[in-house]
């Protein structure tokens, strides 16, 4: 058995449940998040779907690769998305490299 | 990843060719138990059960189910091997009720209905009653399957036929993945030829809609963002012009529902359906105001109880015997394939029908 249940996905508003003031703000700001703004629905969509990857939630995977569909998105541009998150992620490996470099300067410069 | 089926259900001789079979999973599995609720009782919580007609509009005369694609999603489970197609007797009932109808919109669909042998005659014969807005269901593709139907742009533009098209993504992968191989190419070539005749351009009388409804298991997003996308994309590509978008929801019947439940994504489905019910959207449901006509003269609810083989609730059920008063005072029939037009914004063939 997994850790993770796609069904769970569907029961995500409960948590409103056991704090009810809490949940409701939080949902209240993800729906405003998501409407459209400087932003369109589908660009933020996209932005979603990159982050889902490199938070690694199934969830949030599930959920903004069928709202990238609902919104006309090809997979060409799901897949460039989650690249963007990709290189992100790896640079911000690499970039600490720098910090590795820096060390090994003054240390053995 | 499906591949496209090249028969009708009926022509492979599925269960799911059968109206009953169809009707028999919508009402077991998940609502047999109560893990969702029925649509009769999702519109009772809103008061707004039994479901009644308002005042007609729109006829909608499907004029055969015989047609040159076989696509994925089909609810008409249409085809080259379907061979029902509305004759000529049929046709001039038909025409007496187009005569006097109160009805302001007349809505022609199959199949391809330019591939009745008499489609053209009816067409001149419709129009001379003078119709406020005739509507003609074309696959676009059939405009370039075969020379004799080359000219149907200037024979539509002779009319005043208001065309209306389905394309259901602006990149060919998307559309020939649903509609059949080389239906992409030939769609772009036909709204080329539309547009050249004057269809679809900004200010023209000539009405050119397009409809886009999902390539698969997910329900459609907001109707104004699509068509701008749309939009934008077929004119930048293809120097394409269009005046609207009809986001429409598939609803899960026939081709779909086997679609649906080969891909192991039924269930799945039909919680999307059910968690984005729109009670708002229900006041304007199609068959509120739509009366639909099989190739054979039988009435329905709309299209999509024509292919369920749910006959109007009314003692007038077959054109021969129409009377609109008597039609008007009836209960409209539901079943769970109802949620596919009330999720979000509503589902029509006229598109979203609610904010």
């Amino acid at each position: 058995m997994s850790y993770y249940d796609p069904k769970d996905l569907r029961k995500f508003g409960d948590i409103t449940e056991w704090s009810e003031e809490l949940g409701s703000k939080f949902f209240d700001y993800y729906g405003k998040v998501f409407e459209e703004g400087a932003l369109t629905a589908r660009e933020k969509s996209l932005i979603a779907l990159a982050v889902a990857h490199t938070e690694q939630c199934p969830y949030c995977i599930d959920a903004y690769t069928k709202d990238s569909l609902q919104r006309g998105v090809t997979k060409e541009e799901m897949m460039e998305a989650v690249h963007v998150g990709a290189a992100i992620k790896s640079g911000a490996t690499l970039v600490h490299g720098v910090m590795m470099m820096n060390k090994v300067n003054k240390l053995d410069g | 990843m499906t591949k496209i089926k090249t028969q009708s259900l009926h022509k492979r001789e599925s269960d799911l060719a059968q109206s009953n079979r169809q009707l028999e999973i919508l009402s077991n599995g998940i609502f047999k138990t109560g893990e969702l609720p029925t649509f009769a009782q999702k519109i009772k919580e809103t008061n707004q059960f039994p479901l009644q007609p308002k005042k007609l509009e729109i006829l909608q005369i499907n004029v055969g189910y015989m047609c040159n694609q076989v696509c994925e999603h089909c609810h008409v489970d249409a085809g080259p091997d379907r061979k029902e197609i509305m004759t000529v007797e049929t046709m001039q009932q038909c025409l007496e009720v187009i005569k006097n109808t109160g009805a302001t919109t007349l809505d022609l669909t199959g199949g391809a209905p330019e591939m009745n042998p008499n489609f053209r005659w009816f067409v001149e014969e419709a129009s001379k009653a003078g119709i406020q807005d005739f509507i003609v269901r074309s696959n676009l593709t059939i405009i370039r399957a075969n020379k004799k139907y080359y000219d149907l742009p200037e024979f539509f533009k002779k009319h005043n036929v208001h065309v209306v098209s389905s394309m259901p993504h602006w990149t060919r992968g998307k559309t020939d993945k649903q509609r059949g191989d080389g239906v992409f190419d030939k769609s772009i070539k036909a709204l080329q030829d539309l547009n050249a005749v004057g269809y679809g351009l900004p200010g023209s009388d000539l009405k050119l809609d397009l409809v886009y409804n999902p390539t698969g298991a997910f329900l459609p997003g907001d109707q104004a963002s699509m068509e701008k996308d749309f939009k934008k994309a077929l004119m930048d590509d293809f120097g394409i012009q269009f005046h609207n978008l009809f986001a429409i929801t598939n609803l899960p019947i026939s081709r779909f529902l086997d679609y649906l439940i080969a891909s192991e994504n039924y269930e799945d489905y039909m919680y999307s359906l059910v968690e984005a019910y729109n009670p708002a959207a229900v006041a304007n449901v199609m068959c509120t105001n739509t009366i639909s006509i099989s190739w054979d003269g039988w009435l329905y609810d709309c299209d999509f109880n024509q292919m369920l083989d749910l006959k109007v609730a009314s003692k007038v059920q077959h054109i021969k015997d129409y009377n609109e008063d008597l039609l008007n005072n009836r209960d409209i029939i539901i079943s769970q394939h109802c949620y596919g037009c009330t999720a979000g914004a509503g589902s029509s063939c006229q598109g979203a029908v609610a904010e």
